[in-house]
C-alpha cells in the first residue's frame, strides 16, 4: 500500500508525539509510526520529574534550554487538560536531591555553586536547604536521622508521565495527526527531496520526516545522514501501594504520585537492551530510601521495572536538521517528559518553519564529534 | 539454615507435595516453600485438621490428602511454610535463583531445577455489582468451610457453572449451610456439545457418577434450581442485598445476603510468565496454560511446571504429574539415569491416564457463556484500581493495542493484586473490541515482586 | 474437624474463632460486613478469593496495614481492623 503524508513522524513516545501535536497545531496533518505493544518504549516507563536541577552541568545552553520548558509546562498541562479531559498531574512545587551525611550535602554544595556560576546568567536558581527547611516544607513526613538537607531548585515539578503520553496522544489526534501503531519502520529512502517511509504495510511519501524513535534511532539514522549513536542505560524503579498523600515534594531518588503510590530509584547501569529488573538494585534502592524516610519501610512495593534512557553521549539532548538530506530532522533526548512543553513549542516551531535557530544550535550532534 | 538445593518445589498442593515425595526418597536434596502455614494447597487446604472426619461427601477427598500430606512430611524434603517467592531469575550457571520472603526478610535460594506448581484459581468473570461486600466465589465459600466448619448461612445463593458449584452445594448442605438457590449459567447448547466426548468419559464413571449424586443430593433438599442463567447482577447500597438474573430474555430478582459465583478454575500462570516461559491458549477451557513436555519441563531451561497451574487436570492427575516432574528431576540433576526414571514412570503414566478421559467431556460442558465476557462499560473490570470494561474499551478505541499499553493509558493491572483478577477478563473485552484471537492479545508483563514485599523486607535481602 | 478456637479482636470487639482460621475468616464471621473502603472510590469492598489473589482483604492486623487477612492465621489476642482509605506512611 502507497500513500502519502504532509509530514511523518517515527516514533510515538513522549518525544514523538509532542513534536506531532505541535505540528498538528500549526496545520501540519502528521502520520506518527509508533511500534506494537511489546516495543521498548522508554516513554511508558518513566519517573515523572519536570526537572530543571542537575541539566547541563557544562552545557549551559541545555540549562537555559530545560528552564524554558520548565517555564512553559504549567500552560502547557493546563492546554492539555482543556484540550483533551485528561489530567497530567502536573505540579510545580520545587524539587529536592536529599543528600544524606556530610560528604554527600559538600559534594551537593559544589554542584549547585558551579552551575549557577557556569553561565552569566543563572537559570536554575536552585540553593541548598538545610534539615529545619525540610522540616518546614514537609511537617507531616518524619526524615531519617542521616539526612542533613538538600538541594532545592524552585522551578522543579513532577508530573504522571502516562497520563502525559495518553493526553499527547489524544491531542495530537485530536488535533488532526494520524497515530498507526504497529507499524515499525524499516527504512527510509530519501528521493529527489522527498522521503520514502517503508514499513511492513506500505511505503509513505512525504516531504519531511521526524525521526524521534528513540531506541529505534540507531537502525534508521544513517538512511537520513545522521549519526548520533543513541545509547542505552537502565534505570530501575520500585513502586509501592496507593498511601495517603503526605504533602512531600518530589526528589530525584522518591516522589509521591498524584495516585498516592511511591516511587523510589534509580540506577544507572550499562546492560544493553535489558530491562529486568534485579534484586540486589531493589535492595540498594530500598535501603537509601528507608534512610530518607523511614517510614517507608512499611511500605509494599507493588511493582518494579526498568527503563531504558536514550542517552547521547553527553546526555544532552541532539536536534538536527540533515545536512546531506534537508526535511529529515532528528530529534533525541532523555528528558523527554520535562522537555514536551518545549518540544510541542519553540522545537516544533523551528521544525515547521523549516529552520533551527540559533537556540537550537548547540544541540546539533557536532559537539559530539568534536570531544 | 541452607540456601543451596538441588530441587526446589513452589507450592503445597498435590503436584508439589508429590514432587518432592519423590524426589527427595531418590535422594535428591530437596526444597518446598509454600506461602500457605500449613501443606494441602486449595484442594487439601487446612486437611489434618480434618483427619479425624470419618462420614461425609468430601470423606475420600480428605483421606487421600492426609495420605499425601504424611508422605511429604515423611519424605525428608525440606518444609518452608509461610515462605512467599517475589522473583524467579533465569538459571545462570546451571542455578536459578528463587528470591523468598517469610514476611519478615527478603532472602535468596539457589536450585538446579525449580518446579511451579502453584496451582489455579478462580476464572473472574466480572459482572455488575461483583465489589459488592457479599459477594463472593464457591472456592472462597469452600475455603471457609475447610478452615473454620462454619456453613453457609441464610440468603446465600450460588451462581455460575462447574462441578465445584456441586460439591460445594452438597458439602454446605451437609454441614447444616443454608442455600436459598442455584444458578447454573451452563449454556444449553453445551450439553449437546459434550456428549460427543461421552464415551470417553464414561471410562470415569465414578466421577460422573459422583458428580450426578452430589446434583441429586442438592435437588433432593429442596433447594431450588434455575438452568440456563444468562446474565446476573448483584444490586445493592455498600452491601449485597439482590441478585437479579436473566433467563431465557427475562430477568428476575430474588433477595441474598451472599452471593457465591464459580465460572470455573483457570491456571495460575503469573509465576511461569514472569520467567517468560512459552504459554498457549486453551480454546475450550478459556485460559492461559504454559507449554510443557510430558514431563513437566517448560521452555525455559531448568523450570518445570505441574499440577493444575500447568493445565486443569484435577487432584488425582495433578498428583500424578507431580510425581513425573519428580522423577524427571532426579533425571536431570545426574540422580537416576534416563531407564531408570522411566521405569518409575511407567505406572504413574498408567494411573495419571486413568484420570484423563473425563476431561475433554468436562471442558466443553463447562465452557463458560461467550456473555460473560463482554460486561456493559459501567461494570469493574480491575477492582483494584477502579477501571471499568467501558475505560478499557476507550483506551483500545485510542490506540492501545493490546494488554500492556491499555494498562499504561488506564492504570488496569496496576493493583496490588498485579493484574491476577482483571488479566484475562481484560484481554477477553481488548480481543472483541478488536477481533484478535486471544493468544495474540496476551496478558500484562509479569514484573517482580510476585506479590507485594515491604521495602523493609527488600532492604534486608542479604549481599 | 478439630474444634480449637482462639479470642481475637475485629475492630476492637471480641470474637473466637476456630484455631486455624484466618483473619479474614475471623472478620467475617464477625459479621463485619466490609472489611475495607477502596483506596480510590471509597466503595466499601469485603474479602472475594479467600485465597490470597484477589487483594480485596486487606487489613490492618497488629497495627500493621495492607496485609492479606486471608493470608494470616490467627493468633490469640489478635488486632484485626478495617483498612479505610489508602493506607497512612506513618
Amino acid at each position: 500500500m502507497n500513500e502519502t503524508a504532509e509530514c511523518v513522524v517515527i516514533g510515538g513516545g513522549v518525544v514523538g508525539s509532542a513534536i506531532a501535536y505541535g505540528l498538528a497545531k500549526r496545520g501540519v496533518k502528521p502520520l506518527v509510526l509508533d511500534e506494537g505493544d511489546g516495543a521498548i518504549r522508554s516513554s511508558r516507563v518513566n519517573f515523572g520529574l519536570v526537572w530543571l536541577l542537575g541539566k547541563g552541568d557544562g552545557m549551559p545552553a541545555y540549562g537555559f534550554w530545560t528552564r524554558r520548558s520548565a517555564d512553559l509546562w504549567p500552560a502547557f498541562a493546563e492546554e492539555l487538560m482543556a484540550y483533551t479531559g485528561v489530567d497530567t498531574c502536573y505540579v510545580k512545587s520545587g524539587g529536592l536531591s536529599y543528600c544524606l551525611g556530610e560528604a554527600e550535602y559538600e559534594t551537593r554544595s559544589e554542584i549547585v555553586n558551579r552551575m549557577r556560576a557556569q553561565a552569566e546568567n543563572d537559570p536554575y536558581e536552585a540553593c541548598m536547604i538545610d534539615r529545619r527547611d525540610l522540616v518546614r516544607l514537609m511537617p507531616q513526613v518524619n526524615f531519617g536521622p542521616d539526612v542533613l538537607g538538600a538541594s532545592y531548585g524552585p522551578h522543579d515539578g513532577h508530573v504522571s508521565p502516562l497520563n502525559l503520553l495518553h493526553a499527547l496522544h489524544a491531542a495530537m489526534t485530536k488535533a488532526g495527526a494520524t497515530y498507526r501503531a504497529e507499524s515499525p519502520v524499516t527504512e527510509v529512502r530519501p528521493s529527489g527531496g522527498r522521503f520514502e517511509v517503508h514499513t511492513a504495510k506500505g511505503v509513505v511519501s512525504t516531504p519531511k520526516v521526524v525521526l524521534a524513535a528513540g531506541h529505534g534511532t540507531n537502525a534508521l539514522e544513517s538512511d537520513l545522514g545522521f549519526d548520533v549513536d543513541v545509547l542505552a542505560e537502565r534505570g530501575q524503579i520500585l513502586v509501592t501501594e496507593r498511601m495517603a498523600p503526605v504533602g512531600l515534594l518530589p526528589a530525584n531518588g522518591v516522589r509521591q504520585t498524584a495516585e498516592g503510590t511511591f516511587l523510589i530509584g534509580t540506577t544507572n547501569e550499562d546492560v544493553g537492551y535489558d530491562t529486568s529488573t534485579t534484586p540486589q538494585a531493589g535492595a540498594v534502592m530500598a535501603r537509601r530510601a528507608i534512610r530518607v524516610i523511614p517510614a517507608l519501610a512499611h511500605a509494599r512495593i507493588v511493582r518494579t521495572w526498568a527503563g531504558l534512557r536514550t542517552l547521547t553521549k553527553d546526555g544532552c539532548p541532539v536536534y538536527e536538521e540533515s545536512a546531506q538530506y534537508p526535511g529529515a530532522f532528528l530529534a533525541t533526548c532523555h528528558s523527554g517528559v520535562t522537555l514536551a512543553a518545549i518540544h510541542a513549542n519553540d522545537l516544533t516551531e523551528a521544525i515547521h518553519s523549516g529552520k533551527l535557530g540559533a537556540n537550537i544550535e548547540p544541540f546539533h550532534s557536532t559537539r559530539l564529534r568534536a570531544q | 539454615m541452607s540456601k543451596t538445593f538441588d530441587f526446589l518445589v513452589i507450592g503445597a498442593g498435590p503436584a508439589g507435595m508429590s514432587a518432592a515425595t519423590v524426589a527427595a526418597g531418590l535422594g535428591v536434596s530437596t526444597v518446598l516453600v509454600d506461602e500457605q502455614p500449613a501443606p494441602g494447597g486449595q484442594i487439601y487446604r487446612n486437611v489434618e485438621a480434618h483427619a479425624g472426619d470419618t462420614r461425609g461427601v468430601s470423606v475420600a477427598d480428605w483421606q487421600r490428602g492426609v495420605t499425601l500430606v504424611g508422605e511429604f512430611r515423611a519424605s525428608g524434603a525440606i518444609y518452608r511454610p509461610g515462605t512467599q517467592v517475589w522473583q524467579l531469575d533465569a538459571p545462570r550457571d546451571g542455578s536459578c535463583m528463587v528470591y523468598v520472603t517469610d514476611g519478615e526478610q527478603a532472602d535468596v535460594l539457589r536450585a538446579r531445577r525449580v518446579l511451579i506448581a502453584t496451582g489455579a484459581m478462580e476464572r473472574a468473570v466480572p459482572i455488575s455489582g461483583w465489589t459488592l461486600p457479599g459477594v463472593m466465589t464457591v472456592g472462597a465459600a469452600q475455603i471457609l468451610y475447610k478452615t473454620t466448619g462454619r456453613a453457609t448461612q441464610a440468603g446465600t445463593w450460588i451462581a455460575g457453572s462447574g462441578p465445584l458449584l456441586w460439591l460445594f452445594a452438597a458439602q454446605a448442605l451437609e454441614a447444616g449451610g443454608k442455600i436459598e438457590g442455584i444458578l447454573d449459567t451452563t449454556p444449553r447448547i453445551n450439553y449437546a456439545q459434550a456428549l460427543r466426548y461421552a464415551v470417553p468419559a464414561l471410562r470415569n464413571h465414578a466421577y460422573l457418577t459422583r458428580g450426578l449424586a452430589l446434583q441429586a443430593r442438592v435437588k433432593r433438599a429442596g433447594v431450588p434450581i434455575v438452568k440456563d442463567v444468562g446474565a446476573i447482577e448483584a444490586k445493592g447500597d455498600g452491601v449485597l442485598a439482590r441478585v437479579r438474573f436473566r433467563m431465557r430474555g427475562q430477568w428476575q430478582e430474588v433477595q441474598a445476603s451472599t452471593l457465591l459465583l464459580h465460572h470455573g478454575v483457570v491456571p495460575s500462570v503469573h509465576a511461569t510468565r514472569s520467567i517468560h516461559a512459552d504459554h498457549r491458549w486453551a480454546p475450550v477451557q478459556r485460559c492461559f496454560v504454559p507449554v510443557v513436555d510430558e514431563w513437566g519441563n517448560t521452555s525455559v531451561d531448568g523450570y518445570a511446571a505441574a499440577g493444575d497451574g500447568a493445565g486443569i487436570v484435577g487432584a488425582e492427575a495433578s498428583a500424578r504429574k507431580g510425581q513425573l516432574a519428580g522423577l524427571e528431576a532426579a533425571r536431570a540433576l545426574g540422580t537416576i539415569d534416563r531407564a531408570r526414571r522411566d521405569e518409575r514412570a511407567a505406572p504413574v503414566r498408567v494411573e495419571l491416564e486413568r484420570h484423563l478421559p473425563i476431561r475433554a467431556f468436562l471442558d466443553q460442558l463447562f465452557t463458560p457463556r461467550a456473555g460473560f465476557f463482554a460486561p456493559a462499560d459501567d461494570v469493574l473490570v480491575c477492582r483494584c484500581e477502579s477501571v471499568t470494561a467501558g475505560r478499557i474499551r476507550e483506551a483500545i478505541g485510542l490506540g492501545a493495542m493490546g494488554p500492556n499499553q491499555m494498562k499504561a493509558f488506564t492504570r488496569c493491572g496496576m493493583g496490588p493484586c498485579q493484574g491476577r483478577m482483571c488479566g484475562l477478563p481484560a484481554a477477553e473485552i481488548i480481543a472483541r473490541e478488536r477481533g484478535m484471537a486471544m493468544d495474540e492479545v496476551g496478558l500484562f508483563n509479569v514484573r517482580p515482586p510476585l506479590k507485594p514485599i515491604s521495602l523493609q523486607e527488600l532492604a534486608a535481602l542479604p549481599e | 474437624m478439630t474444634s480449637e478456637t482462639v479470642t481475637v479482636y475485629v475492630d476492637g470487639d471480641p470474637v473466637d474463632v476456630a484455631a486455624n482460621a484466618s483473619a479474614a475468616a475471623a472478620a467475617l464471621q464477625a459479621g463485619l460486613g466490609y472489611t475495607r473502603t477502596c483506596p480510590i472510590t471509597d466503595e466499601k469492598r469485603a474479602p472475594y478469593c479467600m485465597m490470597g489473589i484477589c487483594f480485596e482483604c486487606l487489613m490492618v492486623i497488629d497495627g500493621m496495614p495492607s496485609r492479606q487477612a486471608c493470608m494470616v492465621k490467627v493468633r490469640p489476642g489478635m488486632r484485626i481492623d478495617r483498612q479505610l482509605g489508602p493506607r497512612k506512611l506513618q
